[in-house]
């Protein structure tokens, strides 16, 4: 039941954030928000950090899931970083 | 202060630094700053996440985040401004993977307990693979490694019939409390060829909502795992990025005119016209009349597309635009909210060449000046200036909005080559009494354009 409550705060707040947004932001914030998702890294390292040591199916599911979780975080953070650089260089 | 007690503290505090992080890239002010405080989120998530009670895998774990890392980084790095539409498209799509990697390492080991948890977590393992197939070839597609937009014939009774066996085998899943390998594995392979069937045939300007929607997709995807794991930090960013990407995908599709229904399930294709095209012919002129067109006009309005981004030329660009101001022109740039292939994409790239913010218009704010330019000049875009949209009510882009080049005294059209545009609907425009075409690659014709003004300055 808390966790609806969660679920519920947090969509909230995440449509009031993007809700006034110049159009020029969008290409970057879409990126950022691809970023943000990244968080599933955590996710991914606590399965794996949990899974059976003898069990190499179990590990190469968990293995995938830290890579691709580590994949989007890093790519997503300097390819949005690359494009707010551009956006501030002259503020 | 006890280990756990740490690990949840932290989780907050990335959450609020996530939150915040978002709020201030909502501003072209405070941008920078935003990206970097939800950076510092995600390498404290990273870090503190070792100290979770009871992990182990520890060289496993840091060998994949050191892989993974290294060759996003590297390639993010690397890659060329103009191609980060389809790189934002592929790192969703392994957050997406994933998140549905996750659930099955969940169901694997045989840890998924009651009806409200093996139905999040299996929500999240459709919606996770949906997005990690859809994205991969939303990238294929953008990376020109697939140039035809497929369409299998029936296309929406395929997506419908694959669409409810998937749900029907997830159903199972969840019914049976202890779901059979082959029930898991049937799953996700129904999910991963339903994401690809999805994304196959929509084209051209479709594409920047898919991949915004794929984004929200990850975002729950993440945030239903997120429950399943007991992981508040997952469930709050996930489903923070699932409402703010659920809004800009509505943004985006609305600035088209088009439901998102009819982006997924009646995609653009050339075909709907067939034999009721623009008739008339079309008029080539060469780089140097253009120049001096525009060397002598009093208003030059530019229309850059995605023609402009695959040519690199946002920087030639510029320099014509300086050139042409010295000379006593007025230039201002033209941006159709769904140009080149993300949303602000075409922004992205004039402000990589140094245009100021002031000299960039929307739509709505320039739309009505097209008549007062004496010079249109659209460098490599077509559907967004096709005026078929506002006329022809058979055209399956009728009704979204376009900018009114066609309202120009004279348009200038740089184009690659003849053939009709991403979406395959050939441009009325081009066929129009004041529109010239200047054939060739954005920043060949555009560096003979400066050549020529500066011959006449």
């Amino acid at each position: 039941m808390e966790a609806l409550y969660i679920f519920m705060l947090a969509a909230f707040t995440g449509y009031e954030v993007i809700a006034r947004v110049p159009v020029i932001l969008h290409t970057p914030l879409m990126s950022g928000s691809n970023f943000v998702h990244g968080v599933v890294l955590v996710g991914a390292m606590v399965v794996l950090g949990h899974a059976d040591p003898e069990d190499p199916l179990q590990l190469t599911i968990g293995f995938i899931a830290v890579v691709l979780g580590a994949a989007n975080a890093a790519g997503g953070y300097v390819v949005t970083e690359r494009m707010l650089a551009m956006f501030t260089k002259k503020n | 202060m006890s280990a756990k007690l740490l690990v949840d503290a932290s989780y907050f505090v990335v959450a609020v630094l996530f939150i915040l992080g978002l709020k201030a890239m909502a501003s072209p002010v405070t941008a920078r700053k935003g990206i970097v405080w939800a950076g510092i989120g995600m390498v404290v998530a990273t870090l503190v996440t070792f100290a979770t009670p009871g992990m182990q895998n520890f060289g496993l774990i840091i060998a994949a985040i050191a892989l993974g890392g290294a060759v996003a980084w590297w390639s993010g790095k690397v890659v060329k401004m103009t191609d980060m539409p389809q790189m934002v498209a592929i790192y969703n799509g392994m957050g997406g993977g994933a998140a549905a990697a996750i659930a099955a390492l969940e169901f694997a080991r045989g840890e998924v307990h009651g009806v409200v948890f093996t139905a999040l977590a299996t929500l999240g393992a459709l919606i996770g693979a949906v997005s990690f197939s859809g994205s991969c070839v939303a990238f294929a597609k953008l990376q020109g490694l697939m140039t035809k937009a497929w369409r299998l014939p029936a296309q929406n009774a395929v997506n419908i019939v694959l669409g409810l066996a998937t749900v029907l085998v997830g159903v199972g899943i969840v019914v049976s409390g202890d779901p059979t390998t082959t029930q898991i594995i049937a799953f996700f392979i129904l999910s991963l060829v339903l994401g690809v069937i999805i994304t196959l045939p929509i084209g051209g300007a479709d594409m920047p909502v898919v991949i915004s929607l794929f984004n929200a997709f990850t975002g729950l995807a993440v945030g239903f795992e997120g429950y399943v794991l007991g992981i508040p930090a997952l469930i709050i960013a996930g489903i923070v990025v699932g409402a703010a990407g659920t809004l800009l995908t509505q943004l985006m599709a609305r600035a088209m005119n088009r439901p998102i229904t009819n982006i997924l399930f009646s995609p653009i294709t050339g075909e709907a016209q067939a034999g009721s095209g623009p008739t008339g012919t079309m008029k080539e002129c060469s780089a140097m009349d253009a120049a001096s067109m525009m060397r002598y006009a009093q208003k030059v309005i530019i229309v850059p597309g995605y023609g402009m981004a695959v040519a690199g030329a946002q920087h030639k660009v510029y320099e014509m635009t300086k050139l042409l101001e010295e000379a006593g022109v007025e230039v201002s740039f033209a941006i159709h909210p769904v140009a080149g292939r993300m949303p602000g994409h075409m922004n992205v790239l004039l402000a990589e060449a140094g245009v100021p913010y002031e000299q960039i218009f929307d739509l709505e704010e320039i739309n009505e000046e097209f008549g007062q330019a004496d010079v249109a000049l659209v460098i490599g875009a077509n559907d967004v200036v096709n005026p078929v949209a506002r006329t022809d009510k058979t055209s399956p882009i009728y009704g979204m909005p376009i900018l009114n080049a066609d309202k120009a005294q004279n348009v200038i059209v740089i184009k690659r080559g003849k053939g009709a545009g991403y979406s395959g609907i050939e441009n009325a425009l081009f066929f129009e009494d004041n529109c010239r075409l200047c054939y060739g690659s954005a920043q060949g014709v555009v560096g003979e354009m400066i050549g020529h003004v500066k011959a006449l300055s």
